[in-house]
């Protein structure tokens, strides 16, 4: 491989501009943006008084019941899909040119039971694999430890050394599909064991396409996956993107995450500010790293959740690319248009799902994936209307395909871009939620900037503070959730719902017996070995160090006993 | 580890004191910082030791503090296996009194299950706040008899 080209490597709080003038930056931006927002609209006013009150007999209404023109201005450039800041989409034709793609999510069981599904998906035409893992892995727990009882392929497929890895791609042409792999703490590990299947396979890397969600600073802000402190997974998350730069022209190294801060209960505001916010960090690392940010810019890519306030989420992935673009040219001064177009995944919201009378469920995730298309989505993964309860059933992940089916086919609606574009409301919602964001970005920058602030607790805090008063107001009926604090109904009759068996389990013990048996435990140690001398040198990449104790068939856990022992353990601070 | 105090409720007796726990290798902790807020505007003490106590850890922490309920949320599946250990290790440390909670992600047919082997509650989502602190509250006074008796 090429040498990667190191140079200041810190991961910490560099910045491209200064902390001070960057400050300066987002407090422009919130200047002029509170103009817009919040400015009087005189027209309004009087229809208050004139129209509006004497109709509703005497009452003034608790909020603005209509929005006009005044309300919706905006000086953030063209106006027009696929230019630039890209508020309308990031393809002048949208989904006339290319309808987005339905990424569905799957993994579960034993290795071989993932493989037969991707080998299904591929089959029946689906060239993008979207891999789950059970939490055993996400957590770099091996299948023998006491700690993963129960969890085996639970949630996911589990993966305890190479072998599990082999077997998932078996007969699966690594050089022609693009995998997606939700994996966050171990990226590192799972990236070096794709890249040692292909290798095996005689591929050469750079022929590899797929993303990483790789995205450790939601997780120390929402999902709570980690092993070691903030700064060491950063530091891999930069050799990452280092070895794929300069190594693998079609692999996207993160995808920068929403999704998680969302289900954990923030508001889609707190979403789209810390989601990006995150992102801007990763740029600042990059450049930090001795890149050009348009060499790596436009791998970044991002992924939302689209839940159930309908002109809300759509405004929010308007400002979502208003913002990057403005924010990627105007601060970093990126070029390539590429590095300025915000591409996004979206999820339907888990949280929206309710336990009771699922087949509710069925409408609710319809909803949320249109909003997603309306807000311009470049690819979709529909949830199930069992998900509430487990993983979902084939009869029903195959509704929540045909949800979206439905949505292209049937709707008309791949044929105009941004066909909410030009609604007063929306577009006032979307520079209102542009101000929300811009408000936050100043607000972690008067805290030292996001990775200080997630160190502190700040984003968590505030995610736990919205996630309790949405729970008030649902337990005081002013938030409602259909059949669960209105329209109850007594003696629900039980759907069918998968149930994994403990077979995974067994079958994953006794596959890592044998790896452990049939591997030269002398190379494991050595490679385990060089691997630790590299964590301990902050400009050595590690990418190339954890393959080799891959490809030595080191497992999870030792990988990440190793990195334990180097950085040390995080708790998390305190949040409530 | 930290422990949130309760309002004092202008009683003599010691606030009820609920262990929080997410034993699993699952960091989906919304529900427990709720429940945890919940709980403490309830007038309760709350321990929450984190993410991931083993079901050994959480023992210890209860017998060590004393806890008069463990609430145990678990959303992953792995329930049957975690809330069995609890149990036994609870049992084996003399410790048997102390009540158990779940809730979670718990499909009913398992329900019957876990209540034979003493795990009350077993809430599903969207379940009102005031029956899981009600339940608390009859649980707790249960252990306090028991303790008064024995």
């Amino acid at each position: 491989m090429a040498a990667p080209r190191v140079g200041s490597t810190a991961v910490g709080g560099e910045r491209q501009a200064p902390a001070s003038s960057r400050l300066k930056y987002w407090r422009s931006k919130v200047a002029r943006l509170s103009k817009a927002v919040d400015s009087r609209n005189e027209a309004y006013d009087s229809w208050e008084k004139r129209v509006l009150i004497p109709w509703q007999k005497g009452l003034a209404s608790a909020g603005r019941l209509v929005y006009t023109s005044a309300d919706s201005a905006h000086d953030g450039g063209a106006d027009m899909p696929g230019m630039y800041p890209f508020t309308r989409g990031i393809y002048p034709n949208m989904y006339a040119g290319k309808p987005w793609t339905m990424r569905m999510f799957s993994g579960f069981g034993i290795p071989e039971d993932t493989n037969s599904r991707l080998k299904y998906l591929l089959k029946h035409g689906e060239t993008g694999l979207s891999i789950a893992f059970d939490e055993p892995t996400l957590y770099g727990v091996d299948c023998d430890s006491e700690r993963a009882e129960g969890e085996i392929g639970k949630c996911g497929v589990n993966v305890t050394t190479l072998k599990d890895m082999e077997v998932i791609f078996d007969g699966i042409p690594l050089d022609k599909v693009s995998t997606s792999m939700t994996i966050n703490a171990p990226a590192i590990i799972l990236f070096a064991m794709y890249i040692a299947v292909a290798q095996k396979r005689g591929i050469n890397q750079s022929r590899l396409a797929g993303t990483l969600q790789a995205d450790i600073l939601k997780e120390y802000i929402a999902q709570k996956e980690w092993f070691y402190p903030p700064k060491a997974h950063l530091r891999m998350i930069r050799d990452m993107m280092l070895y794929s730069v300069n190594n693998m022209p079609k692999w996207n190294f993160i995808s920068v995450s929403g999704y998680h801060i969302r289900e954990a209960g923030s508001t889609a505001a707190q979403e789209l500010a810390f989601t990006l916010a995150d992102g801007f960090h990763y740029v600042d690392m990059g450049i930090a790293a001795g890149l050009k940010v348009d060499d790596f810019a436009p791998r970044i890519s991002f992924f939302f959740d689209s839940s159930m306030d309908m002109f809300e989420e759509i405004a929010k992935f308007r400002a979502a690319r208003r913002i990057w673009a403005t924010v990627m040219r105007e601060l970093y001064g990126a070029k390539d248009e590429r590095s300025l177009k915000l591409r996004f995944h979206a999820q339907t919201s888990g949280y929206t799902l309710t336990w009771q009378q699922p087949l509710n469920n069925i409408a609710r995730t319809a909803l949320e994936a249109l909003y997603a298309v309306l807000g311009g989505a470049q690819s979709l993964h529909t949830n199930s209307y069992d998900e509430a309860l487990a993983l979902p059933t084939e009869a029903a992940a195959k509704v929540a395909l045909r949800t979206q089916q439905v949505i292209a086919e049937e709707t008309g609606i791949k044929d105009v871009a941004d066909p909410m574009g030009g609604s007063y409301y929306l577009e006032y919602l979307t520079n209102r939620i542009e101000l929300e964001a811009y408000r936050y970005f100043e607000k972690l920058d008067e805290l030292g900037g996001i990775l200080k602030a997630v160190e502190d607790g700040y984003p968590q805090r505030e995610i736990a503070d919205a996630s309790y008063q949405r729970q008030r107001r649902i337990e005081a009926g002013e938030a409602v959730m259909v059949g669960v604090n209105k329209y109850q109904e007594e003696d629900e009759a039980p759907i069918n719902i998968l149930k994994i068996s403990r077979k995974a389990e067994l079958a994953q013990k006794r596959r890592l017996a044998d790896v452990k048996r049939s591997r030269d435990e002398a190379e494991v140690s050595r490679a385990l070995d060089r691997l630790r001398e590299a964590m301990r040198s902050e400009t050595a990449n590690l990418v190339p160090h954890v393959i080799d104790a891959v490809k030595a068939y080191a497992t999870i856990g030792e990988i990440v006993k190793v990195g334990r022992d180097v950085y040390g353990e995080w708790k998390e601070p305190r949040i409530i | 580890m930290f422990m949130a105090s309760g309002k004092s409720r202008g009683s003599s007796e010691r606030p009820i004191r609920v262990l929080l726990a997410k034993p699993a290798i699952d960091g989906h902790d919304r529900g427990v910082y709720v429940l945890a807020r919940a709980f403490r505007d309830a007038g309760m003490e709350v321990i929450y030791p984190g993410l991931l106590p083993t079901p050994e850890q959480i023992v210890d922490i209860a017998i060590d503090e004393d806890v008069d309920v463990i609430a145990i949320s678990l959303l992953n599946g792995s329930h049957m296996t975690i809330f069995k250990k609890v149990m036994e290790l609870l049992r084996a440390r003399h410790a048997g009194d102390v009540a158990v909670i779940g809730g979670g992600i718990i499909p009913p047919r398992d329900r019957p299950r876990l209540e034979r082997m003493g795990v009350t509650g077993n809430y599903g989502p969207g379940t009102p706040l005031e029956t899981i602190i009600t339940h608390v509250r009859e649980r707790a006074a249960e252990v306090r008899r028991r303790r008064r008796v024995a």
